[in-house]
């Protein structure tokens, strides 16, 4: 006896019993079909995103605060409100993250004493609702809070941006989260030019986890002047340079 | 004899061998004249004057003789007309002795100057300044008296109603800039409780000089004591032996025993009590037994002693700005819960921007007190980075602060005042018309992100024209609207301090290096994308006038991006020492 065919109806029915998402939220797109096809039309905008440095130097750590810097910045000129960074640290560069899009008058910074300040800081400001997007920096996140957060954003609409320092415990990814998608990032070497200089940033950004979707690691060009991120274009035969061989710009 | 048996029993002054004996009998001049003063015959074997100045001094201050009693003839007499020394003081002499009215801050080369005002029926001196008090002028003294007394006296009528006006904006000066609880204590003081304000003032000791400045620059002279309990820095300040008295806690009693009787605030009657029994110094109080101390000066006295010791608590009927909004519930029932709490705060809060709404203004500052039974007061305070009405907003800055009010027993009368208040007219409802929904007010953000981590931590960084890295980016107001900086190449790390590069590998003047170590990590360099020269800046610190850094962006071959500097140009020697380091990490 043959199985009857199941109606799209019912695939419906069932689709939304295993993938309890909802899918009629507000997505803010990268603008690059090869990552938003895969992360269904882009990040989720009322979530929390988390991000890590894929190993302890500090350029994946500058890569992963850029790729965030670059959300956010997207968000900030979507919007035209502005963007809360809460950090502990303080060598963050504001000149740098101009440069990817988040101008000075875009950005509030909180400077909380530590990662239980900065957790309640970013909570608050999420509650408010008045940034449109709130970035925040910590190394030890627990579980608890992070579900206090999805939460708040889901309620605010707004994304959360976690940037998950490195500490001792090794990979922050490997703790459990609530976060709606778990990004790695790692620079990786530029393209190299036609001639001297040091090319456009390019990393490895992987997508760890997401919530009803799948992982995927994707090699990206940094952010631009307004935090979009770009797919390399196709290395042409011949143009490469040979391994090895140095390229400065005098 | 009545105050010999009632005060505490004293040495009797010692005989004193005086260098020329009053007793004609005992007369040491021989017979037959060929006296003078002076002679040598008259001195020899008697102490000179100075020895017995010396031992003079050295006998405690109740035993000292008057000057009299050195067979000084020609001592001057006092002044028939100069009174208001009492017989208790006049017995007592040397410079030892505390000053018995309140001390008068004098002014130099100034004209005598004294206030008169009608005292029943006759214009009586009620002030007198640092001359006048020289020439011997005193409080009390008939305004006839003493235009007899000194011819070019300055005679001003009393306003006391004008002073008082000044005292209560001084208060209120006070309550805006030095603390909290200020108290007018009329005619010429306040009380200022420090409790908790001092450092925000640099100390006890800078915190007088600083209100004596504010005073002096006001065209006042002031006099400024610091005690554990009001009473006594009231006593201090108006009979303490300098213009600046600061009493180390604990110090209360050895403070405050030396000062006279009157320095109690006590009413007349007392004080004539006192000076009956014999009781001049506040030391003299101590000893007395309660019961027979109180029968005698009046409970009154007994319960101001208590005050200036600490023994009994004195309360603090704090100025408050009576322009300033505020709101006030008294409940039926003490509460303690935190809803309760917070349900009083937003009536109050309700009220509060009632009144603010119909005046016109924008709170800054809110102060909540809340009452408790057992008499206790808690108090919460919201600031705002800008003037605001919003109940809302202002409802969730007070509901962060709720874990802070400790009910005690319950919490039964509530005031709220708006401390500091700024015009806010109406605002344009442009966003909200065009169909926005949410108003996005940066002000509230930052109310809400500096109610958990302070003012001082929630910032905007600014541009700064310069070209140095570590000066580029100052931090700025929250609510400022900042510029931008040009577009160089730029990390988003910066480290605090450039971090030295070893084993470097470059080709001088004009190459990035080939290959360094940095953390204990070789890093071989793919790229680079430089040199962009930054030069010191000579108007700032000496150091800088030659220095200068070159910048490199390089890449490494594990992919890291990161900037580079060289100290130095390369070609001269005194632009730097040709050190590599690193600065910061671009993405």
């Amino acid at each position: 006896m043959r199985p009857t065919p199941l109606q799209p109806p019912f695939l419906d029915r069932l689709r939304a019993v295993a993938c309890p998402v909802p899918t009629d939220h507000r997505l803010s797109p990268f603008g690059i079909p090869a990552l938003d096809g895969r992360l269904d039309g882009g990040l989720r905008s009322g979530a929390l995103h988390e991000a890590a440095p894929a190993t302890g130097s500090l350029a994946d750590d500058a890569a992963a605060t850029l790729f965030l810097a670059g959300v956010a910045a997207r968000e900030a000129a979507d919007s035209g409100a502005p963007v809360l960074w809460v950090s502990a640290r303080t060598d963050l560069y504001a000149p740098g993250l101009a440069q990817a899009g988040l101008a000075a008058a875009d950005v509030i910074y909180a400077e909380p004493r530590d990662d239980a300040a900065a957790l309640a800081v970013a909570e608050d400001a999420v509650r408010d609702g008045t940034p449109c997007a709130v970035v925040l920096e910590a190394s030890r996140v627990p579980m608890v809070a992070t579900r206090r957060l999805q939460l708040a954003a889901a309620d605010a609409d707004l994304p959360v941006l976690l940037l998950r320092r490195r500490g001792r415990g090794g990979d922050p990814l490997g703790e459990p989260s609530a976060a709606w998608s778990r990004w790695r990032v790692s620079a990786v070497p530029s393209a190299p030019l036609p001639v001297a200089g040091v090319g456009r940033p390019r990393w490895t950004v992987e997508l760890a986890r997401r919530r009803g979707g799948e992982a995927f690691s994707l090699v990206l060009e940094g952010c631009d002047a307004t935090g979009r991120l770009a797919v390399p274009a196709a290395a042409v035969r011949g143009t490469d340079a040979p391994a090895g061989a140095f390229r400065a710009a005098a | 004899m009545r105050r010999r048996e009632l005060s505490a029993p004293r040495p009797e002054p010692r005989v004193l061998e005086l260098p020329v004996d009053d007793d004609p009998g005992a007369c040491s001049v021989p017979r037959g004249g060929g006296w003078r003063p002076g002679a040598r015959w008259a001195r020899d074997g008697l102490p000179d004057r100075a020895e017995v100045a010396r031992r003079v001094a050295a006998m405690p201050a109740h035993a000292r003789p008057p000057m009299r009693e050195l067979g000084r003839r020609s001592e001057a007499a006092e002044h028939p007309f100069r009174g208001g020394r009492d017989a208790s003081s006049s017995e007592r002499s040397g410079a030892a002795a505390p000053p018995v009215s309140p001390a008068i801050v004098t002014v130099p080369d100034a004209a005598p100057l004294v206030l008169v005002a009608k005292v029943g029926r006759q214009d009586k001196v009620v002030a007198v300044c640092g001359t006048a008090a020289a020439l011997g002028l005193t409080v009390g003294m008939a305004a006839t008296h003493a235009r007899a007394l000194v011819s070019d006296l300055d005679m001003r009528p009393a306003e006391p109603e004008a002073d008082a006006g000044l005292l209560n904006r001084l208060a209120l000066l006070a309550v805006r800039r030095w603390t909290p609880t200020v108290m007018v204590t009329p005619p010429d003081g306040l009380w200022l409780d420090l409790t908790g304000a001092v450092h925000l003032h640099g100390g006890e000791e800078r915190f007088c000089h600083r209100l004596r400045a504010l005073c002096r620059r006001a065209g006042y002279t002031a006099r400024v004591a610091l005690a554990d309990t009001p009473g006594a820095a009231h006593a201090l300040a108006r009979y303490g032996a300098d213009d600046v008295v600061v009493v180390p806690t604990g110090g209360t009693l050895a403070a405050v025993s030396p000062l006279p009787v009157a320095s109690l605030r006590l009413d007349p009657d007392a004080l004539g009590a006192a000076r009956r029994f014999g009781f001049e110094a506040v030391a003299d109080l101590l000893p007395v037994a309660r019961g027979p101390l109180a029968r005698r000066l009046g409970l009154a006295a007994v319960l101001r002693l208590d005050q200036a010791l600490g023994a009994a608590a004195e309360p603090v009927t704090a100025v408050t700005d009576p322009a300033a909004p505020a709101a006030e519930r008294r409940l039926l029932e003490p509460i303690g819960t935190a809803e309760t709490i917070a349900q009083v705060m937003a009536d109050l809060l309700g009220d509060l921007v009632a009144e603010l709404r119909a005046r016109g203004l924008g709170a800054r500052s809110i102060v909540m007190t809340a009452e408790r039974v057992d008499g206790g007061e808690q108090r919460v305070a919201v600031g705002t980075s800008r003037a605001t009405r919003d109940a809302e907003h202002l409802m969730r800055l007070f509901r962060l602060r709720i874990e802070r009010v400790d009910p005690g027993l319950g919490l039964e009368r509530f005031a709220m005042v708006a401390t500091l208040t700024e015009p806010l007219d109406a605002t344009p409802l442009g966003a909200v018309l065009a169909g926005e929904v949410q108003v996005r007010d940066p002000a509230r953000l930052v109310d809400v992100v500096a109610g958990r981590v302070g003012q001082r931590s929630v910032y905007r960084v600014a541009p700064v024209e310069s070209h140095v890295p570590e000066r580029v980016a100052v931090r700025t107001s929250s609510v400022a609207a900042p510029g931008s900086w040009p577009s160089w190449p730029r990390p988003v790390r910066l480290l605090a301090r450039p971090e030295p590069l070893s084993r470097v590998v470059a080709l001088l003047p004009d190459h990035p290096p080939r290959r360094f170590e940095w953390r204990g990590a070789m890093h071989a360099v793919v790229a680079g994308d430089g040199p962009e020269r930054v030069h010191g800046e000579w108007w700032r610190r000496a150091g800088e006038v030659w220095a200068s850094r070159d910048y490199w962006r390089v890449e490494v071959e594990a992919g890291g991006r990161y900037w580079l500097f060289r100290r130095g140009d390369g070609v001269r020697s005194d632009t730097g020492d040709l050190s590599w380091w690193l600065h910061g990490v671009f993405a």
